[in-house]
C-alpha cells in the first residue's frame, strides 16, 4: 500500500487539537474572551470585533458518543453526538474554555441539541431562515445578526463598534484568500499535496488563534507547494482525482480521506464545510458591516437550506477547476438533509457532469472500515 | 502453460478458479471459509499444488471480504470489479447488471462496455442476503434450497420485518399459528425479492441484461420471482456462483510476469 507523503513538520489533527488546547489555556489565563462556534454559518467577525477568540466546538471521536447517548437518541448524526458528548463530559477543552456559544438553527438535530447545550453554558442560537430566497429571509437574517451582536455585547458588557467590525471583516477576508489559495494547490495535476494533508491542515488551522500568523503560514506553505509542483510533479502522470462532497469530514479523515489515497487515488478537493465552501465568497467590504455579514453568511450552500442551488454550482465549478475524475460523497449517519440531497447530486454529477459518483454513509466508529474500503476500492477501480 | 488463479474469499464460502491462458476453466474449488481466512487461503494453496499448479507460472488475484488474507496473492481486487468482470465472461455480454446475493451482503453492479459503471451494496444488515435465507431455513428445519422449492407451492404470507432477528420471531409465531410451511417459505423468498427489488430501483436496469450471481444463483424459484417483480428477464447458470473468482482469475491473466 503506498504511504502518503507528508511534510516533516506535519501535525495530525488530534495533535493539533492538543496543542491548541495548551495555547487556548494560555490565552484564557491572560484573560482573553473565548466564544465557541459550530458551523460555517457563524459570523466569526462578530466575535473578532468583540476582542474574543472563536473556537470550533465541532467535535470528533467515538469516545464522546456514549455520554451523549444518555441524553440524545442513538440514531443521530455522530457530529452532533460527539459535540454534545464532548461538552457534557468536559472532554472537549474548547467547550470548557468557552465563555459562551454562538450557534445557528441549522439542521433539526443540531438545533434541538443546542437546547440541552444551553443548560451547560450560555448558547445564543441565531435563527436561520429555512431557505435564502423566501420573502423577507434576508432582512430576517440581518435582524438575527444584530441580535447576536447585541447578545455578545450584553454578555461581556461591551460595545462592538463599526470600526472593529470593518477591521475584522478585512482580516477574515485576507484569511479566506490565504485558505482558498492553499486549497487551490489541489487544482494542479498531478497534485503535489495529499488530500489528507489538505484536510488536516485546514481543520487544524481552525485552532490557530493568531490569524496573522495563520495567514503567513498558509501563504508560505502554498508557495512551497507550487514550487514543488514545478520541480517534482509537473508533466508526470496523475492518479484518479477525487472530489469529496457532503457532510463535514474532519471526523472521518483517517477512515475515508486517508483510505482513498492509500487505495490509489488522490483527493484533490473538498466541496463541504472542510473545504473552500465559503472561502470563495468574501464579505463585501464596502457595505454597512452588519448587512454585508448577513448577506455573506446566508450564501453558505449547506443542505439545510431549501432549495440549495449553490451546491450544484460549487460542485460544477470544482469538478472543472480541479480536473476531477470522480466524486465521493460522505454522508454522516442520520444526516437527513445530505442523505436526501444525495440522489439529486448523483443525477447531477453523473448526467450533467458525466463523471462517476459514489455516496457512502458512515459514522465515527471503525466497525464498518471493511465495507467502506470495499466501496472506495471498487470506485477507484472503476475510475481505472 | 500459465495458471491464472482467482480466489474469492466470501463470508461463508471460498471459491477458487484456475484459468489457462485461453480463459478455459481448469479447476473449480469450493469450500467453507471457516473462521480463519488465512487458514482457508493456505488450504487452497495446498489443494492447488496437489492439482498440479506450477507456482512459478501462476498469477494470483484475491477478492472478497477475505482478500487481504491471501499472502501469496499478487494483487487484491474488490469483489465488485471481479463480479462485474466475471459475469461478463460467463454470460458473454459486455453490458449487463449483476445481482449478487452473497452470504452477508447483496450487490447490484452495472457494467457497460465491460467496465463497472455503478454499484450499490447492502451490507449493513442481513435482510435480503443469503444469511437471511439460511436463518429462516434453519427455523423451518429445512435446507435453503428446500425452502425455495417449498416456496414455489406457497402463497398468501408476507413477512413484514426487515430485520432478520425480528423476521425470525415472526416466522416462529407463524409456525406457532400452524401456518403451512410452503406459505411461510413463500413469505421468506418474497421478503428477499422485495428487498433486492427496492435496491434495484436505485439503479437503471431498463435496457441491460440482468444476471444473478453468488450463492443463491441456483435457486430457480428465487430467480423466477426476481424476474417477475423486476419485470425483466434474469439469467443464471451454475458457474455464476464462481463469478467473483472468475473475475479475479481474469484479472490475474492481465498481470505481467
Ligand atoms: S454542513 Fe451545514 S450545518 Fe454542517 S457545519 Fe456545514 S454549514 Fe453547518
Ligand atoms: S452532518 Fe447533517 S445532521 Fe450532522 S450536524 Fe451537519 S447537517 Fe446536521
Amino acid at each position: 500500500m503506498p504511504e502518503i507523503k507528508l511534510p516533516e513538520d506535519f501535525v495530525t489533527y488530534p495533535e493539533a487539537r492538543k496543542k491548541a488546547f495548551m495555547a487556548l489555556k494560555a490565552l484564557k489565563e491572560q484573560g482573553r474572551r473565548v466564544v465557541g462556534i459550530f458551523c460555517t454559518y457563524a459570523p466569526q467577525e462578530l466575535i473578532d470585533a468583540a476582542d474574543a477568540t472563536s473556537v470550533s466546538l465541532c467535535a470528533i471521536g467515538e469516545e464522546n458518543i456514549p455520554a451523549a447517548e444518555k441524553v440524545l437518541p442513538k440514531n443521530l448524526c455522530p457530529l452532533i453526538k460527539a459535540s454534545y458528548g464532548g461538552a457534557v463530559t468536559d472532554h472537549c477543552p474548547f467547550f470548557y474554555f468557552s465563555d459562551m456559544v454562538l450557534a445557528e438553527s441549522t439542521c433539526d438535530g443540531k438545533k434541538k441539541m443546542y437546547e440541552y447545550l444551553d443548560k451547560l453554558k450560555h448558547t445564543h442560537v441565531m435563527q436561520l431562515p429555512p431557505g435564502r430566497d423566501g420573502r423577507g429571509a434576508q432582512e430576517y437574517w440581518r435582524q438575527e445578526v444584530v441580535a447576536a451582536k447585541e447578545d455578545i455585547e450584553n454578555f461581556y458588557g461591551i460595545t462592538i463598534t463599526e470600526e472593529k467590525l470593518r477591521e475584522a471583516i478585512k482580516l477574515r477576508n485576507r484569511e479566506r484568500k490565504a485558505i482558498l489559495d492553499y486549497y487551490e494547490v489541489g487544482r494542479l495535476k498531478p497534485s503535489p499535496i495529499s488530500g489528507y494533508e489538505l484536510n488536516t491542515v485546514i481543520t487544524s488551522n481552525e485552532y490557530a488563534f493568531d490569524i496573522e500568523k495563520k495567514i503567513a503560514f498558509l501563504e508560505k506553505r502554498t508557495a512551497e507547494l507550487v514550487e514543488k509542483y514545478h520541480s517534482e510533479y509537473e508533466g508526470k502522470p496523475s492518479r484518479p482525482r477525487i472530489l469529496i462532497s457532503g457532510c463535514p469530514t474532519h471526523g472521518v479523515i483517517d477512515k475515508v480521506i486517508k483510505r482513498i489515497e492509500e487505495l490509489g487515488a488522490d483527493v484533490v478537493g473538498f466541496e463541504n464545510c472542510c473545504g473552500p465552501r465559503e472561502k470563495k465568497d468574501p464579505v463585501d467590504e464596502t457595505k454597512d458591516p452588519i448587512t454585508a455579514l448577513a448577506e455573506k453568511y446566508l450564501r453558505v450552500n449547506c443542505s439545510v437550506m431549501s432549495p440549495n442551488p449553490g451546491r450544484y454550482e460549487a460542485l460544477s465549478e470544482q469538478i472543472d477547476d480541479y480536473q476531477v475524475d470522480g466524486v465521493i460523497e460522505v454522508v454522516l449517519m442520520a444526516c437527513h438533509t445530505y442523505a436526501i440531497e444525495s440522489e439529486a447530486m448523483k443525477q447531477f454529477v453523473t448526467k450533467e457532469k458525466g463523471i462517476p459518483f459514489l455516496s457512502i454513509t458512515t459514522d465515527y466508529s471503525t466497525t464498518d472500515q471493511g465495507q467502506i474500503d470495499t466501496r472506495l476500492g471498487a470506485f477507484i477501480e472503476l475510475l481505472g | 502453460m500459465r495458471y491464472n488463479i482467482g480466489i474469492d474469499i466470501g463470508s461463508t464460502c471460498a471459491k477458487t478458479i484456475v484459468l489457462d491462458e485461453n480463459k478455459n476453466i481448469l479447476h473449480r474449488l469450493l469450500q467453507p471459509t471457516g473462521w480463519s481466512s488465512v487458514e482457508t487461503a493456505e488450504a487452497i494453496r495446498e489443494k492447488l499444488t496437489q492439482l498440479g499448479v506450477d507456482w512459478d507460472r501462476a498469477a494470483v488475484v484475491a477478492t472478497g471480504y477475505g482478500r487481504i488474507s491471501v499472502p501469496y496473492a499478487d494483487k487484491c481486487v474488490t469483489e465488485i470489479t471481479c463480479h462485474g468482470r466475471g459475469a461478463c465472461h460467463i454470460f458473454g455480454s459486455e453490458d449487463l447488471t449483476v445481482i449478487d446475493i452473497g452470504g452477508q451482503d447483496t450487490k447490484l453492479i452495472c457494467v457497460d462496455d465491460s467496465v463497472v459503471k455503478d454499484f450499490i451494496m447492502n451490507d449493513k444488515c442481513s435482510a435480503g442476503t443469503g444469511r437471511f435465507l439460511e436463518i429462516m431455513a434453519n427455523t423451518l428445519a429445512v435446507k435453503p434450497e428446500e425452502l425455495c422449492s417449498l416456496a414455489a407451492h406457497g402463497g398468501g404470507v408476507s413477512i413484514s420485518s426487515m430485520c432478520t432477528v425480528f423476521a425470525e420471531s415472526e416466522v416462529i409465531s407463524l409456525i406457532g399459528r400452524g401456518e403451512k410451511k410452503e406459505n411461510i417459505a413463500f413469505g421468506v423468498v418474497d421478503s428477499i425479492v422485495k428487498k433486492v427489488s427496492t435496491q434495484a430501483g436505485r439503479l437503471n436496469l431498463k435496457d441491460s441484461k440482468v444476471c444473478l450471481t453468488g450463492g443463491l444463483c441456483e435457486f430457480d424459484y428465487l430467480r423466477q420471482r426476481l424476474e417477475k417483480t423486476l419485470g425483466i428477464s434474469v439469467e443464471a447458470c451454475p458457474d455464476a456462483r464462481y463469478a467473483g473468482a472468475i473475475g479475479a482469475a481474469l484479472s490475474a491473466a492481465a498481470i505481467r510476469k
